[in-house]
């Protein structure tokens, strides 16, 4: 077991490396890349400041704990994007027919997928997202427990996107041209957990909470962080939670992903 | 008449993926909701930011989310197959047929925001009168006003897109400086926050840069915040920004040519 997770992850950065160096032959734009992706949420975090010009605080949190929480979620999705954010294009191959290539090689599909087309432009949001939480960090009255509750936080919200990512690319295997729906709940994901949870409405917690659980990827955690009172009055066994979120989350992408391989047909063309 | 042709059948050629459509404004729905608690939240905190009020602010998020689509604001659209063409050599092809290319492409893509606007625009209009209750706008001429600004934003957009896609003449592939102006142009639209709230110099500069048409102008205009000489004003800022750009185009095409003859195309 241990020693096929080996391989398989050896497998992974064979493939990945073999993209990287692929996308070196266009050295511009790969730094280009990496630059634009850090740009643009460099300047989302902009804008986040230049909404602090005009409040106090937001929903009750200062700039700095909104960028704990905006740097936390970044960090995630970050991560997950890098490692498998190549998942989204699976309507594509089952368009092209590349699944079925894919599926006669001798590496689990998943790894496959997830390796394809790997991308290193990410390293712009992570650079950037590290900052930004570095920087929120230094507000943080940390004790042994909290360095732990952050460690596990980056981990299990990474973990959480990654769920999501392969869970909503899913959906293609049924409907090919409907990658963008996934978008909603990934980027919407990080998005609106960029934010503190107080400023929308109760029904939306609970969907962040029970059904689309990113609110396990900072928000909770966060709180804990801070040492503040939920809002929301949830109980506070919730706070540390988020590693069985992240497991749940996970395990029911994996139940997918198998449903939607065993669905899969090809195009038969 | 050949321009409307290829306009007729880049419409066309938008409308086969229904799905796709359809997935996109739910997408464009999901953003539009998040902003616009957060922007009630601030509004709630700061009832006149930027000469704006909550109302005011939340019409401007699904604007925003329905305006996104239809002038590319993330580049792709018909620059994207110029950018293809020149990649792989076929925009030697291009270059002896006894059409301009700038016209080609600029119809092609006049042709795609008209489909982008009839779905992915009126979605999520329809869903923000419907949940939020966002201001229609108020008069026939602003609303008028509104429909020429519209267009004047695509062209702007593709002439910056145009340039975007003719660096692949030198860099072969254009998706570094797509990336790059994508960038800028999320935050200098005002898609992720009303440039009237950006602070001192930095709220002038993005109020000069073309991007500013994007949204920020046709979103100015809809809420009516433009009367009379106010409006002229605004609407010949997009003129003369669609001007610049498309002269540009030109002139870089002409290098640009000079260079691919000389490599043999």
């Amino acid at each position: 077991m241990a020693d096929s997770a080996a391989r398989h992850l050896r497998t992974y950065g064979q493939i990945a490396w073999l993209w990287i160096r692929a996308a070196w032959q266009y050295p511009t734009s790969f730094v280009m890349l990496a630059v634009g992706n850090g740009l643009i949420t460099g300047l989302d975090f902009v804008g986040l400041w230049i909404m602090f010009t005009h409040l106090q605080d937001l929903g009750g949190f200062t700039l700095r704990e909104v960028a704990l929480l905006y740097g936390s979620s970044s960090l995630a999705l970050g991560l997950a994007d890098t490692v498998i954010g190549s998942v989204e294009r699976i309507g594509t191959y089952v368009r092209t027919g590349r699944l079925d290539q894919m599926m006669t090689k001798p590496v689990p599909l998943l790894v496959q997928v997830c390796a394809d087309q790997f991308t290193l432009r990410r390293l712009g949001r992570l650079t950037q997202a590290s900052v930004v939480f570095g920087w929120a960090c230094t507000g943080v009255d940390w004790t042994p427990l909290r360095v732990l509750v952050a460690v596990s936080m980056l981990v299990s919200g990474a973990m959480i996107f990654f769920g999501l990512f392969v869970g909503f690319a899913c959906l293609q295997f049924w409907t090919q041209d409907t990658d963008q729906l996934a978008n909603a709940f990934t980027y919407g994901g990080a998005t609106i957990t960029q934010y503190p949870l107080r400023i929308f409405p109760r029904e939306i917690m609970v969907g962040l909470t029970f059904v689309v659980p990113v609110a396990f990827a900072n928000w909770y955690p966060c709180l804990y962080l801070l040492g503040r009172d939920d809002p929301f009055g949830t109980p506070d066994a919730f706070q540390l939670a988020s590693p069985l979120a992240a497991v749940l989350t996970v395990a029911a992408a994996l139940l997918v992903w198998r449903s939607g391989v065993r669905h899969y047909t090809s195009t038969g063309s | 008449m050949l321009h409307v042709a290829v306009a007729t059948r880049a419409f066309r050629r938008y409308s086969t993926y229904r799905a796709a459509t359809l997935a996109g404004i739910f997408t464009n729905s999901v953003f539009g909701v998040i902003y616009s608690f957060a922007y009630l939240a601030l509004w709630r905190a700061n009832p006149t930011a930027g000469g704006y009020d909550a109302q005011d602010a939340v019409t401007y998020v699904w604007l925003g989310q329905a305006l996104l689509m239809t002038i590319a604001l993330w580049g792709g659209g018909a620059t994207d197959d110029l950018a293809e063409r020149i990649r792989t050599g076929d925009i030697a092809i291009d270059l002896y047929r006894p059409v301009g290319i700038l016209g080609w492409y600029l119809a092609a893509d006049l042709g795609r925001a008209a489909y982008q606007l009839l779905t992915r625009g009126v979605g999520p209009v329809l869903v923000g009168v419907l949940a939020f209750d966002i201001a229609l706008p108020g008069s026939a001429t602003d609303a008028a006003a509104f429909a020429v600004s519209l267009v004047l934003a695509v062209v702007v957009s593709f002439g910056i897109r145009f340039l975007v896609a003719s660096t692949a003449f030198w860099l072969l592939d254009q998706s570094g400086v797509k990336v790059m102006t994508g960038a800028f142009a999320i935050f200098f639209s005002g898609l992720l926050l009303p440039l009237v709230l950006f602070p001192g110099w930095l709220g002038t500069l993005a109020r000069a840069l073309p991007w500013a048409s994007y949204v920020q102008v046709p979103a100015d205009i809809w809420l009516g915040k433009h009367a009379g000489t106010d409006l002229a004003l605004a609407l010949g800022f997009q003129v003369l920004w669609a001007v610049v750009l498309l002269a540009a185009c030109q002139g870089v095409l002409r290098l640009a040519t000079r260079k691919v003859v000389v490599q043999g195309g």
